[in-house]
């Protein structure tokens, strides 16, 4: 990975408040990359200091090589796509879109040439004349890239571009950002808070927290492989379990000692000794919830529960399964199979199981880290609140 | 417009407009009241040729005020607006703090202020700027200076009330795609508030127009404006319609560039956006 815009040991504080912690990272040339955190993390700080519009109290951003410390907005070869937007009301959509050539002292024609062209980019050249008032929220959406774009940026810097945006909309607009950055080929720095759009739209994604960057990986490695409590999360929901390692087993397993569970077995890549403690995050979708026990195999976990809730939710059903301390999340897919059987319901008896692969033991884990997931129906989560309990589900 | 502010400007602006109208019209009486019959005489009157002079000065000085009240509160209504909140309100204070006091007495504190022997006078005179025989009253000069202190807060407050609402993200969107902070200000800036710049027009222009108080108190013999002549019509020489007629000219002078203002906004709001096809 070359790295083309970098930041190095970067932070940045508004009294005691640290916005950014420390974040080192690279972006390479031409790739969308993702700063992924809840509200306040520092992503969009680290957004602004690549645009100039924040200067880092410590550490330093590069692009292409250089320094960007002492350069001001205008000078940086960046442009931002703002979450509200920010097109020049008395300006029309032609003008908008102008303004950075113009500002350039660009000539004439060769304004309108490259006008026209990025027009017909975001299919908008029978609106050119209208006012950003009288536009579509979507239609802002893609003024508001061609303006950014026009100036030929080394970097597009996009702040939440599809927060202000309905669903629907919203994943066209998704679709559309992915093939403009396929057809531009410019780096995109991209900042949402919303998981699914930095998954599918991404490269690399960092994930920040608390002005630090928990993780930096690919989507899948992300999501497959959560390095910390907060990241698994975050990313989806899981189930975290606390163990100690009883006994390495054959080849690379080793066998858990979980507290009120029978034992674990789980993938041990981490290479912890017997009597190390370990915090196991396994996925919902990587359980499978069946009435009848699963054929013993020395690989799976399989654990009888409780079933306290089941929503349905079309493409697939979601459960909560208790077994005494611990309410698992388990989340079912949907096959003729499953639909032609007697299904599963509130209060049954059912077998919760799954692979020792299955299960990724974290680095690093925070009890508060568990309140970022989905909560289970209402009547529950009062109950759980009221009775105090180790919420690992 | 509702009904009670309808017979509200009618009672209270309207009606009164027409009378000095009608006044203007009426023969002028010995004793200083109003004549019997209808006349146009008074309105020859109007030809004096001191007039011209006074009328030209009216709207120079008038001009002038206006110009710098706005060079000087642009700027300032959009620090005022960016200021954080606590010195947003002291700002506002001080800007206010002067209108508890008698405008007639401040006008006589710029008149200490300016005097041979004042403060201003000598500071000038210590630094070299000015020598010992200038005079800082009794000029135009003056006059136009304490116009502009007098009309400040009137430009200030529409353009900080506008500036406040202003969104200044997209001052941060005109830096990002590549104009400097001045460019920024003059054209997304200016544009954004300019209701407000009109606004600001007419609330310093048009009682600059009417100024009486402040040429009659700083001002020399030369610096006379319209509502000098207008306040010696009516309590020096007593001819309530020749100081009609004036008055009747002014308010004509006030209200024409009010109703083109007006026009011009009209139009720029009702303009089909087609109209304004960029290249």
């Amino acid at each position: 990975m070359s790295g083309f815009l970098v930041f190095e040991d970067v932070a940045k504080h508004y009294g005691p408040i640290k916005a950014v912690d420390g974040c080192s990272l690279e972006v390479a040339r031409g790739e969308f990359y993702s700063l992924l955190g809840p509200s306040g993390c520092g992503k969009t700080t680290l957004l602004r200091m690549v645009a100039g519009f924040e200067q880092p109290d410590r550490g330093r951003i590069l692009l292409d090589g250089k320094d960007l410390s002492d350069l001001p907005p205008n000078r940086r070869k960046v442009n931002t796509i703002f979450q509200n937007y920010a097109l020049f009301p008395h300006l029309t959509v032609y003008e908008n879109i102008a303004f950075g050539l113009r500002v350039a002292r660009r000539p004439a024609a060769e304004v309108r040439a490259e006008v026209d062209r990025m027009l017909a980019l975001i299919q908008m050249e029978d609106q050119a004349h209208k006012r950003p008032d009288q536009i579509s929220g979507g239609q802002k959406q893609r003024v508001a890239i061609a303006r950014a774009l026009i100036n030929k940026p080394q970097v597009l810097l996009l702040d939440e571009p599809l927060a202000a945006l309905d669903l629907k909309l919203r994943q066209r607009m998704l679709i559309e950002l992915d093939l403009i950055h396929d057809e531009v080929g410019i780096t995109f720095l991209y900042v949402t808070h919303d998981q699914g759009e930095a998954m599918s739209l991404s490269d690399h994604i960092a994930v920040m927290n608390a002005g630090k960057i928990e993780q930096i990986g690919t989507p899948t490695e992300i999501y497959e492989a959560p390095r910390t409590s907060f990241v698994a999360a975050f990313i989806g929901d899981t189930n975290f379990f606390e163990g100690t390692v009883r006994e390495t087993l054959d080849g690379d397993y080793v066998r858990l000692a979980v507290e009120g569970l029978p034992d674990l077995v789980c993938f041990n890549d981490k290479r912890i000794p017997p009597g190390g403690r370990v915090y196991l995050s396994v996925r919902p979708e990587k359980l499978r919830i069946t009435r009848e026990p699963p054929t013993p195999d020395p690989r799976r976990n399989a654990i009888e529960t409780t079933v306290e809730d089941v929503v349905y939710l079309g493409s697939h059903t979601r459960y909560w399964a208790r077994i005494g301390e611990y309410r698992l999340a388990v989340q079912q897919q949907h096959s003729r199979y499953l639909l032609d059987e007697k299904p599963i319901v509130w209060k049954e008896r059912a077998w919760v199981s799954w692979h020792a692969d299955d299960g990724f033991m974290l680095e690093q884990y925070r009890e508060s880290d568990e309140a970022l997931m989905s909560l289970p129906p209402a009547e529950d989560a009062g109950e759980a609140a009221a009775k105090p309990e180790k919420r690992v589900w | 417009m509702t009904a009670p502010s309808f017979v509200w400007l009618t009672v209270f602006f309207a009606l009164p407009t027409l009378l000095i109208f009608a006044i203007a019209l009426k023969p002028a009486d010995p004793l200083g009241g109003i004549g019997e019959g209808w006349t146009l005489d008074t309105l020859r009157t109007l030809s004096n040729p001191n007039y011209p002079a006074i009328v030209a000065r009216t709207l120079r000085l008038s001009a002038a005020t206006t110009a710098l009240c706005l060079l000087l509160a642009t700027p300032a209504g959009y620090h005022i607006a960016r200021a954080s909140a606590r010195w947003r309100q002291i700002l506002l204070l001080l800007m206010i703090v002067p209108f508890w006091t008698s405008f007639l007495i401040r006008v006589f504190a710029w008149k200490v202020l300016l005097h041979p022997e004042g403060p201003v006078k000598r500071l000038l005179l210590a630094l070299g700027l000015a020598s010992p025989d200038s005079l800082l009253l009794y000029n135009e000069g003056a006059v136009l200076l304490v116009m502009v202190y007098t009309y400040l807060p009137f430009a200030i407050l529409p353009i900080y009330a506008a500036a406040e609402k202003f969104d200044f993200r997209l001052l941060e969107a005109a830096r990002d795609l590549g104009a400097r902070g001045f460019y920024a200000f003059i054209h997304v800036f200016l544009p954004g508030i300019r209701r407000a710049l009109w606004t600001a027009v007419l609330m310093v222009f048009i009682p600059a127009l009417g100024s009486y108080v402040i040429p009659d108190l700083l001002g020399g013999p030369t610096s006379e404006m319209i509502g000098n002549k207008i306040a010696q019509r009516a309590f020096a020489d007593r001819n309530l319609p020749h100081a009609s007629a004036l008055s009747a000219l002014l308010t004509l002078g006030v209200l024409a560039p009010m109703i083109w203002v007006l026009f011009l906004q009209r139009r720029r709001d009702r303009r089909p956006a087609a109209a304004e096809a960029a290249p």
